[in-house]
């Protein structure tokens, strides 16, 4: 669509006036040429294709499905006898207690925005494998980018009860100070990019924060190796920015790994709607990217996967990788939303009894004879204190200051930010009954100059 | 760049009034014209034709006013800049749309060939891409150097930079991470038949973004001082290349590294009557519009120009304002809601500018259509506008 006309003329005239200029790093692609009675296609954009004489169109419904790999099937059983958990069973008990920590906070979060007490949540319920088992077996200092139902990742990179509850009341631990939607985190320490709401945007910046990550190593080869992982949703990935990041990210290798959650909806749209190819799996093929399809529900698939996929990403001097993750959004998309309006209430409740990743880890603890009820119960009660407790803390915590509105637009205030934040400090003072500053750290004093 | 080419090929044949027998082609202006000729950059005051005149600058650093200077043109003097940026700190990295062979339009010259084909690269055909992959680089401490191929395809990758880059910092808060390192360049502005597509001036959506620095420079030795600026600035900046002026504006730059400070305006001619503000090219057409005004009606006038179009130099503006009373902001983008609604706004916004006031503020833009390919020397501000608003203004 776009015109590459005055750039072609700009060429040509650049060509003219230094004939013998353009020594360097012209691709070698334009120099092929078909060779004659060759069997293979020598255009340049595609190298290894075959001549044929049969006029046949490629029909998507020719080709399997790709398969979905599991460890642990519904029941708890292993089914892939190769495996062998690479970890203690202390380690199992923290990931399936992280989780549940997950799913415990989600519904007392979901509760307290339904009583007004928050003014936005998002759960994860039937997803907290893929985000927890993912990030237990990436290095800490591998840098993430989230989407947004990704709390396990938070969680399992060691965010306590106090520090969820900071961010979703915006109070004075908020590290976003206040500025962003509840559910919207953002660690430096855990190196988690913050999360923005603008689906898929995250995906082209995963790529080049990978590039960096590569850039450093060769500049420095005692920097130690590192890749990112980017999530999202099988809805963002319908968007544009998908497309470019895999894109990018293939031509440049980068070493990233894109983990798709395929959970059924993007709020109300099912995935009939989304696409018709097979899922998102069958698209990093086409970009030239390593790609698997896995159980979500399937915490041991997950890890497995995520282990292999991070020792892909490093290899050949990196590149990148494609998981998509099969689970079912067990809730509704937000607070917002009410997802019985779209689809059956019987087909939720059949997921949440039938298969879920809390309940499957749960069984393979039990058969093994880690895990028992008494443990189960234990476990429960003292999380949802842990969490009721940081709840009513942040409650009262105060807001963080209001002068921190004006902050961080640039590196420094501008002479327009210092004047507009007097502008409302005289508001404040000249109408004190229009406005609450009490709750905000400093009052209004945090405005001066 | 065809005027450039004309106009040369007028002065080698000679100061006669020989006119060329061939029908009238995209370069060539009326034949009694006085106002409307081309804009003589080889004469021009606005550019530094000699060492001397550019070493003059006191916004340069002691060691580079006693080094050497060279002839560079614009695009010359932004790869010189790149490649200044790219030797100095090895976080930079330069990439886009064919910019390993050099650009097509030659700012990125032998870059790849010096500093490695990891640090200047070719991006696929993907706006979007290019800025979320900028974003990511400079989000990991690096100093990426972005090039959107025109300005005009720049909206592919406006969510990644209103969306993302300007809200960067402000949504990490205490976690105090950026993208501060990014630097976004992008040719702009009309070339004579650029028509719809390569024509744009789009700096004044970008000016309504919070977060964002908006920069364009009108020479060689200033782009190169603003372009490194705008690659250390630790904001993510847009700077905006006039392309008509990648050949055409030659001057001596300074050969050493320095900066010229970003928000800040100069006054590039004193005067007393009419201040002018404007920034990029058409400041060379404000300047023979003056010339022509200071002739014919003995008057003076005072001409700034901008550089950084967000955040801007109010105080340098609202001065001369004060002492001269009457004001006209000239920039070749759609008159509505430009750099030139902002500018009159506060103007008249500043109590103590509004009382210097003698006349209405003037607005001298584009008028409130696209580019049109045939008929751009009616739409973009020229030499007779300029010269017709300057006598409305003191005629008020």
């Amino acid at each position: 669509m776009k015109s590459r006309a005055l750039r072609h003329v700009a060429l040509r005239r650049a060509a003219l006036s230094r004939p013998q200029a353009v020594p360097f790093a012209l691709r070698s692609a334009s120099s092929l040429s078909q060779r004659p009675n060759s069997d293979f296609v020598s255009f340049p954009g595609a190298l290894k294709s075959a001549f044929t004489t049969t006029l046949k169109f490629e029909a998507p419904e020719s080709y399997p499905a790709l398969p979905t790999y599991r460890v642990v099937d519904q029941h708890g059983t292993v089914v892939d006898e190769s495996f062998k958990p690479d970890i203690s069973d202390e380690e199992v008990i923290r990931l399936y207690k992280d989780m549940v920590f997950i799913s415990i906070m989600d519904l007392i979060m979901f509760d307290a925005q339904r009583q007004g007490r928050l003014s936005f949540y998002m759960v994860s319920a039937g997803e907290e494998a893929v985000s927890i088992g993912s990030s237990s077996v990436l290095d800490r200092e591998d840098v993430m980018f989230c989407q947004y139902r990704e709390q396990g990742v938070f969680k399992e990179r060691g965010w306590t009860a106090k520090e969820f509850m900071g961010q979703l009341f915006a109070n004075k631990r908020d590290p976003g100070r206040g500025r962003s939607m509840p559910v919207h985190y953002g660690s430096k320490e855990l190196n988690i990019h913050s999360i923005s709401s603008p689906l898929a945007t995250q995906l082209p910046q995963a790529s080049g924060a990978a590039y960096a990550l590569k850039m450093q190593r060769l500049q420095d080869p005692n920097v130690k190796p590192r890749v990112v992982a980017a999530f999202f949703g099988e809805g963002a990935a319908s968007e544009g920015d998908f497309h470019a990041a895999l894109n990018i990210a293939a031509t440049r290798s980068c070493p990233v790994i894109f983990i798709c959650r395929n959970n059924g909806y993007a709020i109300s749209t099912p995935t009939l709607d989304q696409y018709r190819g097979d899922g998102i799996a069958s698209r990093g093929i086409g970009y030239g990217i390593d790609t698997i399809r896995i159980d979500g529900n399937d915490i041991w698939a997950v890890r497995e996967a995520t282990k292999k996929a991070r020792e892909m990403a490093l290899q050949d001097g990196g590149k990148p990788v494609l998981i998509e993750a099969m689970t079912y959004r067990v809730s509704h998309h937000s607070t917002s939303d009410d997802s019985f309006a779209y689809r059956a209430r019987v087909e939720v409740e059949d997921w949440k009894r039938r298969d879920n990743p809390i309940t499957r880890l749960r069984k393979w603890m039990e058969a093994k004879g880690i895990w028992d009820e008494t443990k189960e119960k234990e476990a429960r009660d003292s999380l949802r204190k842990e969490i009721l407790k940081a709840f009513s803390e942040a409650e009262r915590e105060k807001k963080p200051p209001i002068r921190a509105m004006f902050e961080d637009v640039y590196e420094e205030l501008t002479e327009d930010l210092k004047a507009q934040m007097a502008e409302l400090k005289e508001m404040l003072d000249k109408y004190p009954e229009e406005y609450e500053v009490a709750e905000f750290e400093g009052g209004k004093d945090s405005l001066k100059p | 760049m065809k005027h450039r080419a004309v106009h040369q090929l007028r002065r080698a044949i000679g100061a006669s009034t020989i006119r060329l027998p061939v029908r009238r082609c995209y370069s060539t202006h009326p034949p009694n014209a006085r106002l409307n000729l081309p804009v003589d950059y080889a004469t021009t005051p606005l550019l530094a034709h000699s060492s001397q005149a550019a070493l003059s600058n006191k916004e340069l650093p002691e060691d580079v006013r006693n080094g050497p200077t060279k002839k560079m043109n614009l695009f010359q003097a932004i790869n010189d800049a790149m490649g200044i940026a790219l030797a100095e700190d090895e976080s930079v990295v330069v990439f886009g749309e064919d910019v390993a062979f050099g650009g097509v339009f030659r700012c990125t010259m032998k870059l790849a060939d010096t500093h490695g084909a990891e640090r200047v690269f070719n991006t696929p055909l993907t706006e979007q891409g290019i800025m979320g992959f900028g974003i990511g680089l400079a989000a990991e401490g690096m100093r990426p150097i972005a090039e959107i191929q025109f300005a005009d395809y720049v909206y592919p990758a406006f969510d990644q930079l209103v969306n993302e880059a300007a809200k960067f910092r402000y949504r990490d808060g205490a976690c105090g991470r950026s993208v501060g390192g990014l630097t976004v360049r992008m040719p702009c502005g009309g070339v004579g038949h650029g028509g719809l597509y390569h024509s744009q001036s789009p700096e004044s959506l970008f000016t309504h973004i919070p977060g964002l620095r908006v920069i364009m420079p009108r020479s060689p030795a200033q782009a190169k001082g603003l372009l490194l600026a705008a690659i250390r600035s630790n904001d993510p900046c847009v700077f905006m290349e006039p392309k008509i002026l990648y050949r055409a504006a030659v001057e001596q730059v300074p050969t050493g590294a320095y900066e010229l400070p970003l928000s800040k305006a100069e006054v590039l001619k004193e005067g007393k009557d009419v201040t002018i503000i404007s920034y990029g090219q058409p400041l060379y057409l404000c300047q023979s519009a003056i010339k022509q005004a200071e002739r014919d009606l003995g008057i003076s006038v005072e001409l700034i120009d901008l550089r950084t179009v967000y955040p801007w130099d109010k105080k340098t503006v609202f001065e001369s304002v004060r002492k001269t009373g009457r004001v006209m902001v000239v920039h070749e983008s759609m008159v509505n809601a430009g750099i030139g609604a902002e500018v009159a706004a506060a103007i008249q916004e500043d109590p103590d500018t509004f009382l210097r006031l003698e006349a209405p503020v003037a607005r001298v833009a584009g008028w409130s259509i696209h580019n049109p390919l045939i008929f751009e020397k009616f739409h973009l501000p020229d030499v007779a506008r300029i010269y017709d608003n300057i006598k409305r203004v003191l005629d008020y």
